[in-house]
C-alpha cells in the first residue's frame, strides 16, 4: 500500500471537518457526526503508519517550498507517529466525552468549540509530522491561535483574563522560537530535523550554543510547562474540562515536550548537548519543575488546578528523560508521553464528570462521592496510582525506564528526584481518594447516580488502557517498540 | 502595443484617466467611478504584462521624448519598479472598486473631481517608481503630494486641518529633497540615477555628497513617515474619507520607502560605507524606534483608524529597517513587506470603511459581539489581516518578518532582532484588544441571538475578502515571489 499521502491526509482530515462543522451549526447531531467521523478517519490513518514506524522508516512528503530552500514538508518518523497515535486516539475518546460534557453542561457556542477543537487536532498532528523547524513553527503557532477560543470559551472575566495570559505566554514563546530558528538557519543553512542533530559540529562556540539553547527552551518550554514559565497552564483551566483533558494534558502541552525532544534529539543532537553541557541546564530545569510543581499541587483545593500542577510536574518527567541523553532515558521519556496522556486524561475526564453530575469543583466537597459515582472514582484511583508510579499501571513502566536511563548515564540525582516526586504524588492524590471512599457523604448526594455514559465510557476506556499498557506496553499499538525505535535512532 | 513603450504607458494611463474623468465627471458626476476603475484596471493589466516581461531580472530603459540620458529624462523599468508598480496599482484598484458606495455617502457631489485627483495621485506614484531621474522624481513626488493633500482634505470636519498640516510638513519634505538633489547635482553634474551612481565613487569624500544624501533621506523620510518625521500621518489617515485612507495608507508611504531604497541601495550602494557617516545604522535605529513608538501609540488609541495609522508608522519602520540592514535578507524582507503591508493595511482600512458605512463610526470602545453576527465576512477579513500583522504563519506577514529577522541575524544585530520580535507582541496586544471585543464580550444592549446579518454591499464585501484571501495566498506561495525578488537584489549587496 502506498502510504505517501497518509501524513498529509491525517493532518487535513480534521481541517476539512471544520467547514462541515460550521455549516451544520443548527443541527447538533450532524455537527457532532462530523467531529466523530473526522476523529475516526484520523485515528485510522495514523494507525496505518505504525508498521512503518516499527521498521524505523519514515514517510516524507514535501508540499512546496514556502521559502527558498525551506519546504513546507511532512516527515512521519517513529517519534512523530508515536505522538500522532496518542493524540488522535485520545481525540476520538474526547469527542464522545465532549458531547456528553457540553450537552450535560448546557454550554453555549458549541459550534465554535467543536470547530476550534478540530483545528487544534490538525495542528497537533502537523506538529508531530513536521519535517523541519519552519513547518513545526507554522503548526505550533496555528495550535496557539486555535486553542485561544477554547480557553476563553465561557467568556467570563476570568476566562478572558486567562486567555490573555495564555496568548502572552505562547506568542512570546513563538517569537523566541522564530528567533532561535533564524539563528539556527544562519548557522546550519538548513532547518530539516535530523536524528542526531542538524547543526554541524564546530559552527558555534559555547556561549552561542547556550544562548541558542535557551531561546529554544523559551520557545518550546512555555507549552511544556517548565517552571517559571508554566503559569499560563493553571489559568487555562478556566476552559471546559474536555479542553483541559485533551489539550492541556495531551495535545498542547505534549506539543511542547515533543518540541523539547525535537530540539534535544533532532536540532542539537545528544553529542552536542553533552559537549556544551546543555544537558545540565535541562536536567536542573526539569528536576526543579518536578519537585516545585508537586509541592504547589498540595496547595490547590480546586480539583482541576491540582491536576494542572500535577501535569506541570509530569511534563518535566518527559523533559528530564530527554535530558539524560541515553537511549533508555529517551525511551522512558517517549513512553511517558503516552503514559501521562492516558492517565491524566482519565483524571480530567473524572473531574469533568464530577463537575457536570454533582456540580462540585473543589476537593473539599468530594466526601463520599465514590458511593454514587463508583466507575468514575475507580478510574480516578487507577489514574492516580499510575501517576504515583505504582505497577501495574503504565506510569510505572515509563518511570522505570526513566530511572534506568539515568543510571545508564551514571546519574543518581534524577533517580532521587523521581522517587521523591512519586511520594509527593501519593501525597496529593491520596487525600482525594480517601475523601471519596471513606468520608461520609452529605445529603445532597441523594438522588444522584453515575454520570452520563458519554462521559463514563471514555473515562473507563482510558483507565483500562492505562492498565493494559502497564501490563503489556506492546499490545495493539506497539507503543513500546515505537518508543525504543525512535530513541535508538538518535544514537 | 509596443512592449518597449510600457514604462511610459503605465503612468500615462493614469494621466489620461485623470483627464477623461475630469471631462466626463463634471458633465455627469456618477461617471467618475466607472471611468476611474476602468483606467486603473487598464493600468493593472499593463503592469501585470510588464511585470512578466522583466521578472527575470532584465530591465527596460525608455528615453522620454527621444532625448538620450543623461541630458534627457529616462524611465527605468526593472524588476523592482515593475513589482512595486504592480503592487500599488492592484491595491489601488481594490480600494477604488470598494469606493462605490462610500463615494455616494462621504463626498456626494464631488465624485467627479475626487476620482480625477485620485488618478493624478496614482500618476504621481507610478511616475516616482518608474522614473530614473532624480529631479523628475521630485516632480512626480509633488504631483502625488498635492493630490494626496486634496484627497485627505475630503473627509470629516477635522480633515482639512489635518490635510493643511500635512501640506506644511510635506512641502518642507519636498524642499529638503530638492535641496539634496541640488547638492548632488553640483558635485556630479548629472541627475540620472544610473549615471550618478557611476560617478559617486570618485566624489564620495566630498562633504556636499554627504549633505545631499542626508537632505534627501530626511525629505523622503517625511513622506515615508519615518520616525520622528511621522507627525502628519496619524491625523491625516484618521480624518480622511474611508476611500482616501484605503487608497493612500497602503501605498503612499511605501512609495516613499521605495525611493529611500533606490537612494540608499542603488544610487549609493556600497558607497554608503565609505561616506564617513554611519548612515545605515542611524536610519536603522530610527526605524527601530519608529517600530516601537508606532506600536505603543497604536495600543493607546480608541479610534480604529488612528490605531491603524500608528500601526503604519510602525510597519514602515520594518521596510526602512530592512533597507538599512544592507544585506540580501534585509532587502528581500523590505520588498516583501512592501507587498505584505500594502495588502494588510489595505484590508484593514477597507474593513474600517465597511464599519463606517454601516455603523457610522469606528470607535473600538463601542465595538461589541453583535459585529460578529452582523458582519461575519468583514470581521473574518479583519481577523486574517490582524493575524498577519502579528506574524502568525502561514499568513503573509510572518514571512517578511522572517526575512527581516534573518537579515538582522546575518548582521549580528541582536538589538534590531529583539525589536522585530517585541513589536510582533505589541501588534498582538492591540489587535487582540479589538478581536476580543468583537468575538468575546457579550453585547451590552440586547441579546445578539436575534441580530440579523447586515453585511455590506457586494462591491465592498468582495474587495475586502479578496484582499484578505490574498494575504493567505501570498503567505503560502511567498517562495515564488521571493524568487523574483532575488532578481532585484542590487549587485554588490
Amino acid at each position: 500500500m502506498n502510504l505517501t499521502l497518509v501524513p498529509i491526509l491525517a493532518v487535513l482530515v480534521s481541517l476539512v471537518a471544520v467547514p462541515l462543522i460550521l455549516l451544520s451549526a443548527r443541527k447538533p447531531n450532524l455537527r457532532e457526526f462530523w467531529t466523530i467521523a473526522a476523529a475516526v478517519v484520523k485515528f485510522g490513518l495514523v494507525l496505518t503508519l505504525i508498521p512503518t514506524a516499527l521498521e524505523g522508516e519514515s514517510i516524507r512528503y514535501v508540499l512546496w517550498e514556502i521559502a527558498p530552500d525551506l519546504p513546507l514538508a511532512l516527515n512521519a518518523d517513529p517519534l512523530g507517529i508515536f505522538f500522532a497515535v496518542i493524540a488522535s486516539g485520545l481525540w476520538l475518546l474526547t469527542s464522545f466525552y465532549s458531547i456528553g460534557y457540553m450537552r450535560g453542561h448546557g454550554e453555549v457556542k458549541q459550534t465554535r468549540y467543536f470547530a476550534s477543537f478540530a483545528i487544534c487536532l490538525s495542528s497537533t498532528i502537523g506538529v508531530a509530522f513536521s519535517a523541519n523547524l519552519l513547518t513545526f513553527i507554522l503548526f505550533y503557532e496555528m495550535l496557539t491561535i486555535a486553542t485561544y477560543p477554547l480557553v476563553i470559551h465561557s467568556e467570563t472575566d476570568k476566562a478572558i483574563a486567562a486567555g490573555r495570559k495564555y496568548l502572552t505566554y505562547t506568542l512570546t514563546a513563538g517569537l523566541l522560537l522564530i528567533a532561535a530558528a533564524g539563528i539556527t538557519y544562519s548557522l546550519a543553512g538548513t532547518l530539516t530535523f535530523q536524528a542526531g542533530g542538524l547543526i554541524p559540529e564546530g559552527v558555534m562556540d559555547q556561549s552561542t550554543a547556550i544562548i541558542l539553547f535557551l531561546l529554544f527552551l523559551g520557545g518550546v518550554g512555555v507549552k511544556a510547562g517548565l517552571i517559571p514559565i508554566h503559569s499560563w497552564l493553571p489559568s487555562a483551566m478556566a476552559a471546559p474540562t474536555p479542553v483541559s483533558a485533551l489539550l492541556h494534558a495531551v495535545a498542547v502541552v505534549k506539543s511542547g515536550v515533543f518540541g523539547v525532544i525535537r530540539v534535544v534529539g533532532f536540532v542539537f543532537g545528544p553529542s552536542m548537548m553533552m559537549d556544551f553541557g546543555l544537558d545540565q541546564i535541562l536536567i536542573v530545569a526539569a528536576g526543579a519543575t518536578i519537585i516545585l510543581a508537586s509541592l504547589l499541587a498540595f496547595k490547590q483545593d480546586n480539583l482541576k488546578l491540582r491536576l494542572a500542577y500535577s501535569t506541570v510536574g509530569h511534563l518535566s518527567y518527559i523533559v528530564l528523560g530527554a535530558a539524560l541523553l541515553t537511549p533508555i532515558g529517551f525511551t522512558g521519556s517517549i513512553l511517558h508521553i503516552s503514559a501521562h496522556a492516558t492517565m491524566k486524561i482519565t483524571l480530567f475526564f473524572c473531574a469533568g464528570a464530577i463537575a457536570v453530575n454533582l456540580h462540585k469543583k473543589n476537593i473539599s466537597q468530594l466526601d463520599g462521592i465514590a458511593s454514587v459515582m463508583p466507575w468514575t472514582m475507580a478510574a480516578f484511583t487507577i489514574g492516580s496510582l499510575g501517576l504515583a508510579g505504582f505497577p501495574p499501571v503504565n506510569g510505572f513502566v515509563s518511570k522505570w525506564y526513566l530511572a534506568y536511563g539515568s543510571l545508564q548515564g551514571d546519574m543518581l540525582i534524577p533517580v532521587l528526584v523521581l522517587v521523591f516526586s512519586g511520594l509527593l504524588n501519593v501525597g496529593y492524590f491520596f487525600p482525594i481518594i480517601k475523601r471519596a471512599y471513606f468520608h461520609e457523604g452529605g445529603s445532597e448526594l441523594d438522588n444522584h447516580s453515575e454520570a452520563s455514559p458519554f462521559m463514563v465510557v471514555p473515562l473507563t476506556i482510558t483507565a483500562v488502557a492505562s492498565i493494559i499498557f502497564g501490563i503489556a506496553p506492546n499490545l495493539f499499538l506497539h507503543l513500546f517498540d515505537m518508543a525504543s525505535t525512535a530513541a535508538t535512532s538518535l544514537f | 502595443m509596443i512592449v518597449s513603450d510600457l514604462p511610459v504607458l503605465i503612468p500615462l494611463t493614469f494621466l489620461v484617466s485623470a483627464l477623461v474623468v475630469t471631462l466626463f465627471g463634471f458633465w455627469k458626476e456618477r461617471w467618475g467611478y466607472p471611468l476611474a476603475v476602468l483606467g486603473t484596471l487598464l493600468a493593472v493589466c499593463l503592469s501585470l504584462y510588464g511585470f512578466f516581461q522583466v521578472m527575470d531580472g532584465s530591465m527596460m530603459r525608455y528615453e522620454v521624448g527621444g532625448w538620450a540620458p543623461p541630458v534627457g529624462i529616462e524611465f527605468v523599468y526593472d524588476t523592482l519598479s515593475a513589482f512595486i508598480v504592480l503592487v500599488i496599482n492592484s491595491v489601488a484598484l481594490i480600494a477604488l472598486i470598494h469606493s462605490r458606495v462610500v463615494g455616494k455617502t462621504e463626498f456626494p457631489g464631488k465624485r467627479g473631481g475626487y476620482y480625477a485627483v485620485a488618478m493624478l495621485l496614482m500618476f504621481g506614484f507610478n511616475g516616482m517608481v518608474i522614473t530614473g531621474d532624480l529631479f523628475n522624481l521630485y516632480v512626480f513626488l509633488e504631483i502625488s503630494s498635492l493630490s494626496s493633500y486634496a484627497l485627505i482634505a475630503i473627509g470629516d470636519k477635522k480633515a482639512p486641518f489635518a490635510a493643511f498640516r500635512y501640506l506644511l510638513i510635506g512641502t518642507v519634505g519636498g524642499s529638503l529633497y530638492l535641496l539634496g538633489i541640488g547638492f548632488l547635482y553640483v558635485v556630479t553634474g548629472t541627475l540620472n540615477i544610473i549615471d550618478m551612481s557611476a560617478m559617486l565613487p570618485q566624489v564620495i569624500d566630498n562633504s556636499a555628497v554627504i549633505g545631499g544624501l542626508i537632505l534627501m533621506v530626511l525629505g523622503i523620510g517625511i513622506k515615508a513617515a519615518l520616525f520622528p518625521l511621522h507627525g502628519w500621518l496619524p491625523d491625516s489617515y484618521t480624518h480622511a474619507s474611508s476611500t482616501s485612507s484605503a487608497l493612500i495608507a497602503p501605498i503612499g508611504t511605501k512609495v516613499a520607502a521605495y525611493v529611500v531604497l533606490r537612494i540608499m541601495l542603488y544610487l549609493f550602494g556600497d558607497q554608503l560605507v565609505d561616506i564617513g557617516l554611519p548612515v545605515t545604522s542611524i536610519v536603522g535605529a530610527l526605524a527601530a524606534l519608529g517600530i516601537l513608538y508606532g506600536s505603543i501609540m497604536a495600543m493607546a488609541q480608541s479610534e480604529l483608524k488612528k490605531m491603524l495609522a500608528y500601526s503604519s508608522v510602525s510597519q514602515i519602520g520594518y521596510v526602512i529597517m530592512g533597507i538599512s540592514l544592507s544585506n540580501p535578507f534585509g532587502f528581500i524582507g523590505a520588498v516583501l513587506h512592501i507587498l505584505n503591508h500594502a495588502l494588510m493595511k489595505g484590508t484593514l482600512f477597507l474593513v474600517a470603511g465597511n464599519l463606517r458605512e454601516r455603523e457610522g463610526h469606528t470607535n473600538i470602545l463601542k465595538f461589541d459581539e453583535s459585529y460578529r453576527k452582523k458582519y461575519p465576512w468583514t470581521m473574518a477579513a479583519f481577523t486574517t489581516a490582524a493575524l498577519s500583522m502579528v506574524g502568525i504563519p502561514p499568513m503573509a506577514g510572518f514571512f517578511s518578518k522572517w526575512y527581516l529577522a534573518l537579515g538582522t541575524i546575518q548582521n549580528s544585530n541582536w538589538l534590531l532582532l529583539a525589536v522585530i520580535l517585541i513589536s510582533s507582541l505589541l501588534n498582538a496586544v492591540y489587535f487582540f484588544r479589538v478581536l476580543e471585543k468583537v468575538y468575546m464580550r457579550s453585547s451590552a444592549s440586547e441579546s445578539t441571538s436575534d441580530t440579523e446579518r447586515q453585511e455590506v454591499v457586494p462591491s465592498m464585501l468582495w474587495t475586502t475578502t479578496i484582499a484578505a484571501a490574498a494575504l493567505i495566498i501570498v503567505g503560502l506561495f511567498n517562495a515564488s515571489i521571493v524568487a523574483v525578488i532575488q532578481h532585484m537584489i542590487p549587485a554588490g549587496l
